[in-house]
């Protein structure tokens, strides 16, 4: 069976870069990809993304940071990271080593932040593309997501394009009313691929001390429980634009990674599922090679929006 | 630093009381290498609910092959681990995190409190073995005598004096684990390793800056993975921001961290 699935054609394309296979991680589930090392052999991955990067260092919320909830999680870490400057010096060097394609996802909250950073990761070695998360509040403009507004997610786009020097995936938040208007502001806006969904916006109470489980109230959704919607999202997306999607939401085993293909996805992020089971990347790439080779499939790429409808 | 992933077999399950219970398991990778203050994490179930996995701390390992955990029932994952069977198996993620870290030169006294007196055992084990001067202190405390009892009884199988005090006066001190310290006679040098409720934790930090003993806490907090991903497990620290639970603890020295005293 090894063999076989050996032989499986997995590779797909985001833009100008090829994956060996269409399994990455999602940002802020996989830190900065050494901590798996230990369960996952990194190699086998169709791309890395790394935890999501400000300018300067984050502390993050206070804690409670995380609470379950049914077959999903909320968490409201609030962007805790080293910045951009501590990343390059310290993060980089493991990552230089993975043979594997790795996107650094990137946050601000302005759009000087975010060309900012672009510009400072413009050039450093072993850094296969951007992934921009528009999904953080704009201090600057009163609290309004850049994520929200197509002219601001436009305007992030354009700005982080302009800097970068490798191709630029932008991440979009399910929670707004049409995530079609927002794909195609940032495709004519120069994206070369999208990413979705990040968490749905939640919240969860503890009724016994009638406090909010999260320090911060209002936490992100994740996991098994908002598969349907990121699928949904998908598939109207894949069908708005004409760059590639990568599906997110609640992704674990093969079998989900070819319903979010059928739906139109070009490669998919696992995220909560790494949580749960390390290797579950790793897994997921051998089923998927398992099923092209079941379904007898030239090559994974046949089930791109091979949806069959009624 | 190794760490593995591992299905190990339920080889031996005791009940202590109705909502407390210890499980020993088949896992020599894990338990061949585990360190005092280290845990695990554990899947409760096969299915998607609940989907995180639920720390545990290594209560003693033995023969580099088999390791206990002892917990309380509260909540659905610890209530289906508590309703497995002998011979089932669990998927397990370890050994985790920063563990205490002996001294032998010292006067070292043990403190544990409720479900915290587990990773003391292991570690009151590994202490009598590799040090030479007089065995450990051990000062511990709980709800009632049913609970303490097999706790006590397994420091004393180690030939470890022991100190119990419990909240309503069945088994020895009437009282908190903090009266019993401050009438040990524990010398100028001495040296704590806690781990139990927060407040409890919080009051021996105190008797233990106050006396200028040294101190060190393993702290519980809520996580998802246990391995530095999700930042979820964060202790907040006195030099400012917050240092993670999984991978630079579970133990701390006290005087890093930053106490919220009620």
């Amino acid at each position: 069976m090894a063999s076989q699935v050996k032989g499986m054609d997995l590779r797909v394309s985001i833009g100008s870069l090829k994956l060996q296979n269409p399994v990455m991680t999602a940002s802020g589930t996989f830190g900065y990809a050494r901590e798996f090392e230990p369960y996952v052999n990194l190699h086998r991955l169709g791309a890395v993304v790394v935890k999501g990067i400000s300018l300067e260092p984050r502390n993050g919320n206070p804690p409670p940071r995380i609470v379950e909830t049914s077959a999903g999680m909320l968490n409201a870490i609030g962007l805790e990271n080293v910045g951009v400057e501590r990343f390059i010096q310290e993060k980089m060097e493991t990552l230089q080593g993975l043979n594997v394609p790795v996107f650094v996802n990137i946050l601000g909250d302005t759009l000087d932040e975010y060309r900012a950073i672009a510009a400072r990761l413009a050039g450093v070695k072993g850094i296969a593309g951007i992934e921009v998360n528009i999904s953080c509040p704009n201090v600057k403009k009163g609290g309004v997501a850049f994520g929200t507004v197509p002219e601001m997610a436009a305007a992030v786009t354009k700005a982080v394009k302009e800097e970068s020097t490798v191709p630029v995936v932008v991440k979009l938040s399910p929670n707004v009313t049409d995530i079609t208007v927002i794909a195609r502001a940032v495709e004519d806006a120069g994206a070369d691929a999208v990413s979705l969904i990040n968490t749905l916006i939640g919240m969860a109470i503890d009724p016994r001390s009638k406090r909010p489980c999260l320090a911060n109230v209002i936490g992100g959704l994740s996991g098994p429980a908002i598969k349907p919607v990121a699928l949904r999202m998908v598939y109207q997306v894949a069908q708005a634009v004409s760059i590639p999607v990568i599906g997110i939401g609640g992704i674990e085993t093969a079998e989900d990674i070819v319903e979010f293909m059928l739906a139109g996805a070009t490669a998919i992020q696992i995220g909560t599922a790494n949580f749960v089971n390390p290797r579950a990347s790793e897994d997921a790439v051998e089923g998927l090679a398992r099923y092209v080779a079941e379904q007898k499939l030239g090559s994974v790429r046949e089930l791109i929006g091979g949806l069959i409808l009624p | 630093m190794s760490q593995f992933q591992e299905k190990t077999q339920i080889i031996r399950i005791e009940r202590f009381t109705s909502d407390i219970v210890r499980l020993t398991l088949d896992s020599p990778e894990i338990a061949s290498i585990a360190k005092p203050g280290q845990f695990v994490m554990i899947r409760t179930g096969n299915s998607n609910d609940p989907l995180l996995r639920r720390p545990f701390s290594i209560s003693q390992t033995s023969n580099g092959k088999l390791f206990q955990i002892l917990f309380k029932v509260v909540g659905r994952g610890t209530s289906l681990l508590a309703h497995c069977r002998e011979g089932e198996f669990l998927s397990v993620l370890g050994p985790l995190g920063q563990g205490f870290r002996v001294d032998c030169r010292r006067t070292n006294c043990l403190v544990g409190g409720g479900m915290g007196i587990a990773p003391l055992l292991f570690l009151g084990k590994s202490m009598s073995r590799q040090c030479s001067n007089a065995p450990p202190y051990v000062v511990v405390g709980a709800r009632t005598k049913e609970e303490l009892g097999p706790l006590v009884d397994d420091f004393a199988e180690l030939g470890l004096p022991v100190h119990p005090a419990t909240d309503d006066g069945t088994y020895g001190h009437h009282g908190l684990v903090t009266d019993v310290l401050k009438k040990l006679d524990l010398g100028p040098d001495c040296q704590m390793y806690v781990c139990g409720p927060y407040p409890m934790m919080s009051a021996v930090h105190l008797f233990c800056k106050k006396q200028d003993y040294g101190c060190q806490v393993s702290m519980e907090t809520s996580m998802a993975c246990g391995m530095g991903a999700c930042l979820g497990c964060i202790v907040p620290v006195k030099k400012g921001g917050y240092a993670h639970a999984c991978s630079d603890g579970p133990v701390f020295d006290s005087r890093e961290l930053l106490w919220q005293v009620k």
